[in-house]
């Protein structure tokens, strides 16, 4: 246990020294919700208050910017620079070391939702839902499942100078289609169906569901599920695929 | 005890056998080179010994234990100075031997180990503003922070000038007189030749030679001796020097002949280490 609030301590220094992956992963959704909010906040969109469809969007969008792209950009750099490697010669046991990690960076995107739901409560007056123990729940299934893909893509990216390109080339369309920063009834049919076997939507409808409707978690357990399952498909990956050391040599 | 053992050690990647068989010990207390060119199973070697590498054959034990096998306090004794890879850019100095320090349950003092390194004036400079060598130095104070007692230096002085080179060096020197246990692989004839008690002689995957640095000389095939008469240059290998150099003189001065350029050569480390060394002529 010393071990591991040992490294979380130090993971927390590393991610907020790390600016350009501290403002890209946690301050730019805040920034979306601020400047979206502004251009159609006011506006009604599908019937509901604009600031408030697009907070559910943006919580969305910060799990997979911080917990699925942060944590894949910040584990390639690492094993690309041979850090990773060098962690696995002391005592630290690697376990601890990769639930370090995982409490660090659930711990970030934490901290961005709850500042998120302030900025909605106090700027925007944004009402709370009924429940928030079934928000809460949302949205720790959400950051599980993305960190989960997140270690899962690492497997795939084989550089740390193409790792930015390849995780933003995923999660920036992935938040598009799934409707994070608007609603997604007007794209074409085939967005509409992709999105719909991917994550995002399912974890964006499930808060808009939580946090708007005041609907309970276990009221759509399927959205739940879609998430899950993905999030299980990222560990799998993550188990087979994860490497210590450099790919590139 | 030996502090390490290897006997039959083998490992390849894909087709591609870079140990082939290899046997040494390290004894307690001493310095050991593993010298040769790129390529030769260095790396490979250390890798597999610090428990970082899969193991095709052989028996290998560290401290006591197989690698492979080891747990927390195992890990807690062996310092890692790797050939390649970089630590944390965005943290100091200080920071990354107290982070590495809080790994161990018995560290040696973070400030002492500053010292050790001689980077107390760089304590708080971020890693990314350090030049080459002066990374170098923290690679090793993070391999030092642990207090282990064997440590596994992989060219650690590669790519240094040779002011840092002496004073890697002496940093080296004082460890030995610690007491530590050190396994350092170069392909510096001359850091093998100034540190290591016994030297191995590693190529293609094979140990083919070992010994202190003095019996490798000795297992020169010669000495060679060289004189010119009438202009031609004459030349001399021979396993005998004196008596051939005495029976040479002896005559030269009974004849009258004078010797020109007389030389008397023995082998270097480094032209033993090349000749072992020597890429086979197809």
């Amino acid at each position: 246990m010393r071990l591991f609030f040992h490294q979380l301590r130090a993971e927390q220094k590393l991610f907020w020294r790390s600016r350009e992956l501290a403002f890209f992963t946690f301050l730019l959704p805040i920034l979306f919700y601020m400047l979206l909010g502004s251009a159609y906040g006011d506006d009604q969109i599908n019937g509901v208050d604009g600031y408030q469809y697009l907070l559910a969007g943006m919580i969305g969008y910060g799990a997979a910017s911080t917990t699925f792209a942060g944590l894949a950009l910040l584990l390639v750099i690492r094993r690309e620079s041979g850090a990773l490697k060098r962690l696995r010669v002391t005592p630290l046991p690697p376990a601890t070391y990769v639930a370090a990690v995982l409490a660090s960076i659930i711990f970030i995107f934490l901290a961005e939702a709850a500042i998120l739901i302030a900025i909605g409560r106090f700027a925007y007056d944004v009402p709370m839902p009924d429940s928030l123990v079934s928000l809460i729940v949302v949205i720790l299934l959400g950051a599980a499942s993305f960190a989960a893909l997140g270690i899962g893509l690492t497997a795939l990216i084989k550089s740390a100078e193409g790792s930015s390109a390849v995780v933003n080339a995923l999660y920036l369309p992935l938040s598009f289609i799934s409707g994070a920063f608007f609603s997604a009834e007007t794209f074409p049919e085939v967005l509409q169906k992709l999105a719909l076997l991917l994550p995002l939507s399912h974890l964006i409808r499930l808060t808009r569901d939580v946090m708007v409707y005041d609907d309970r978690v276990w009221d759509h357990l399927g959205d739940a599920a879609v998430v899950a399952i993905w999030g299980l498909i990222g560990l799998v990956g993550a188990i087979r695929g994860f490497r210590w050391e450099p790919r590139e040599r | 005890m030996n502090a390490v053992e290897v006997h039959g050690l083998r490992k390849s990647y894909g087709d591609f056998e870079a140990v082939r068989r290899i046997d040494f010990e390290l004894r307690a207390g001493e310095v050991f080179g593993l010298l040769g060119p790129n390529g030769a199973g260095k790396t490979t070697t250390v890798e597999i010994l610090v428990g970082y590498r899969h193991r095709d054959a052989g028996e290998v034990r560290v401290l006591g234990a197989d690698p492979e096998q080891a747990d927390r306090r195992w890990r807690g004794r062996i310092g890692v100075v790797p050939q390649s890879g970089e630590l944390f850019p965005n943290l100091t100095v200080r920071e990354h031997l107290d982070l590495f320090a809080g790994y161990y349950d018995d560290p040696r003092p973070p400030a002492e180990v500053l010292e050790l390194i001689g980077l107390e004036e760089k304590a708080r400079a971020k890693t990314r503003t350090l030049s080459g060598g002066q990374r170098r130095r923290l690679d090793l104070g993070v391999a030092l922070v642990g207090d282990p007692e064997l440590l596994f230096l992989d060219e650690p002085t590669t790519g240094f000038d040779p002011s840092a080179r002496r004073a890697a060096w002496e940093t080296i020197r004082s460890l030995r007189s610690l007491g530590k246990t050190i396994l350092l692989t170069t392909h510096y004839i001359e850091e093998a030749h100034q540190l290591a008690d016994r030297v191995a002689v590693l190529t293609r995957g094979e140990i083919v030679a070992s010994g202190t640095p003095a019996e490798l000389i000795g297992q020169a095939p010669s000495t060679v001796i060289r004189y010119r008469r009438n202009g031609e240059q004459v030349v001399l290998e021979t396993e005998d020097p004196v008596r051939v150099l005495h029976d040479l003189t002896d005559k030269a001065l009974r004849d009258g002949a004078d010797l020109g350029e007389l030389e008397v050569h023995r082998p270097t480390l480094e032209e033993v280490y090349l000749s072992l060394t020597e890429e086979p002529r197809e």
